[in-house]
């Protein structure tokens, strides 16, 4: 085999797939080169690595873990739900419903969540009463993630030609048989990788209820770095633990990309 | 079939559609719209299917006028089938669910039922074979022939068909005609707008020639064709017979 072939993709439109030895080859070298400059920078820092301290308190990890995909899971069931409430409230002929429905996108998608959580913690759910911070960070994050699959949900609906309304419209669909039977199908359809990709944000986005002191993964990791007087153990399995639930989404959300252009 | 067009017109922003377009036709079995892309042919259709209110006029057919009320016209377009240029099958279903669907949801009748009539209609034009492909697995024929078998499904009074063959190849052309042919055998009611004079003249029994958004000529079909009397319909027709 020639060498150059283990790194060098010459497939003239990424067409084929790359040969398992290039592949596993050239992602070892390309993880080797990240990892070296890891090594290198902990080695200028001179950092005294203490695992065991760390290792000891796994079951910190594991329940910030738990309760972090415990969160996102609640919080993803109640984001699709406002998403569709908020997307059908757009198509609303009810002006002010779909006013409501347009501040409501922009004022999320225009602020950093940092702020959504300090305003709906501090005022909101203090006025209202709320006293289960879990539940409080479960209503922070629906709302935050709504508002972007209420984006992705318009976009999918954008996407269904006029041809298609007028068709329907022709055989006698009133608006809602319309939206059941032409528009919602393929617009989730449409949407899914998108949606997939949401669910990865939104987990990762959680990470940031850590300010309100809900015990999730992060504040965990971050309450084990505290008791143990040490820096960067518990970031490197912090990152790990994300991942395990990100990369699997992320790949998901590639194959329904790939069967969606397939089917088109 | 009588077809009664007073003085309707309909603009698009500031894009005029049609300019007072005034027609009458009694007795008509098929009546084909002919006339130059963008001269009206196809709003008139639409808005003799129902698809869309004219701006000001009146539509009277078989007797009763079209109302501009969304209910009512929904009623009356469950009572009418219509055929596309671009066949405007739905691409996430199948060829016999885009038939049966319409029957089920729209017409009322039972799933059983829905598809037991679509199957029998697509056999009746050779896609008995196919009736489980989607659109994007069909060739532009066959879905135009599924578009067909759509509208006739339901057993409406009236077919409307929008340029039904031009986007076909000629091939493909011949076995369109050919199913629409069988529609004119089931006695059906057909207003077609179509650039096909060889199958005007031979199908039709009224031609009305449509141009700038309103009527130029009316007329019996063979007779138009052969011998159109306005210096308008001269030109379009010399320029069909040259190309």
């Amino acid at each position: 085999m020639n060498w150059r072939t283990l790194f060098i993709d010459s497939s003239p439109d990424d067409s084929q797939s790359v040969p398992f030895a290039a592949r596993a080859l050239s992602l070892s070298l390309a993880g080797l080169g990240l990892s070296l400059v890891l090594f290198a920078s902990f080695y200028v820092l001179q950092y005294q690595w203490n695992w065991a301290a760390a290792f000891r308190y796994k079951a910190k990890f594991i329940d910030g873990w738990l309760n972090t995909l415990g969160i996102s899971a609640a919080s993803l069931v109640f984001s699709f739900s406002i998403g569709v409430l908020s997307i059908m409230a757009f198509r609303s002929r009810f002006l002010p419903l779909r006013y409501l429905s347009n501040l409501y996108v922009e004022a999320i998608r225009g602020t950093p969540l940092l702020v959504q959580i300090y305003l709906f913690f501090y005022v909101i759910s203090d006025a209202a009463g709320i006293e289960n911070r879990y539940v409080v960070g479960i209503a922070i994050m629906a709302l935050f993630s709504g508002a972007y699959i209420s984006e992705i949900l318009r976009a999918g609906i954008d996407g269904i030609g006029r041809s298609q309304l007028l068709s329907a419209k022709a055989i006698g669909f009133t608006e809602y048989q319309t939206f059941r039977y032409v528009i919602a199908p393929q617009a989730l359809r449409a949407s899914l990788p998108a949606l997939a990709g949401q669910t990865a944000n939104l987990i990762k986005d959680s990470s940031l209820l850590s300010i309100i002191a809900i015990s999730e993964f992060t504040l965990n990791a971050q309450e084990v770095n505290a008791i143990t007087y040490s820096s960067f153990e518990s970031f490197f399995p912090l990152a790990l633990g994300y991942l395990a639930l990100t990369l699997p989404i992320m790949r998901l959300s590639r194959l329904l990309e790939q069967r969606l252009r397939f089917e088109t | 079939m009588n077809l009664h067009i007073e003085a309707i017109s309909k603009s698009y922003g500031t894009q005029t559609a049609l300019k007072s377009l005034s027609l009458s036709v009694e007795g008509a079995r098929c009546v084909a719209l002919i006339g130059p892309s963008g001269g009206g042919k196809s709003t008139c259709l639409r808005l003799l299917a129902g698809l869309e209110v004219p701006d000001s006029g009146r539509i009277r057919i078989n007797g009763s006028e079209l109302e501009s009320r969304e209910d009512k016209l929904i009623a009356y377009r469950k009572r009418v089938g219509v055929v596309f240029q671009s066949f405007n099958l739905f691409p996430h279903l199948d060829a016999l669910t885009n038939v049966a669907l319409p029957l089920e949801k729209a017409h009322g009748y039972d799933r059983a039922t829905a598809i037991e009539k679509a199957e029998e209609v697509l056999a009746q034009f050779q896609l008995a074979n196919h009736s489980r492909k989607k659109p994007s697995e069909l060739s532009g024929g066959q879905n135009q022939r599924v578009a067909i078998a759509r509208a006739l499904a339901p057993d409406p009074d009236l077919i409307f068909l929008d340029e039904p063959t031009s986007a076909l190849d000629p091939e493909m052309t011949a076995e369109v005609i050919e199913a629409i042919d069988r529609l004119i055998a089931a006695d059906k009611d057909l207003v077609i707008a179509t650039h096909q004079m060889g199958f005007a003249k031979r199908a039709a029994d009224r031609v009305a020639l449509i141009a700038e958004g309103s009527l130029v000529e009316s007329g019996l079909a063979k007779e138009l064709i052969e011998n159109p009397k306005t210096p308008r319909a001269q030109k379009f027709l010399g320029a069909c017979l040259e190309s």
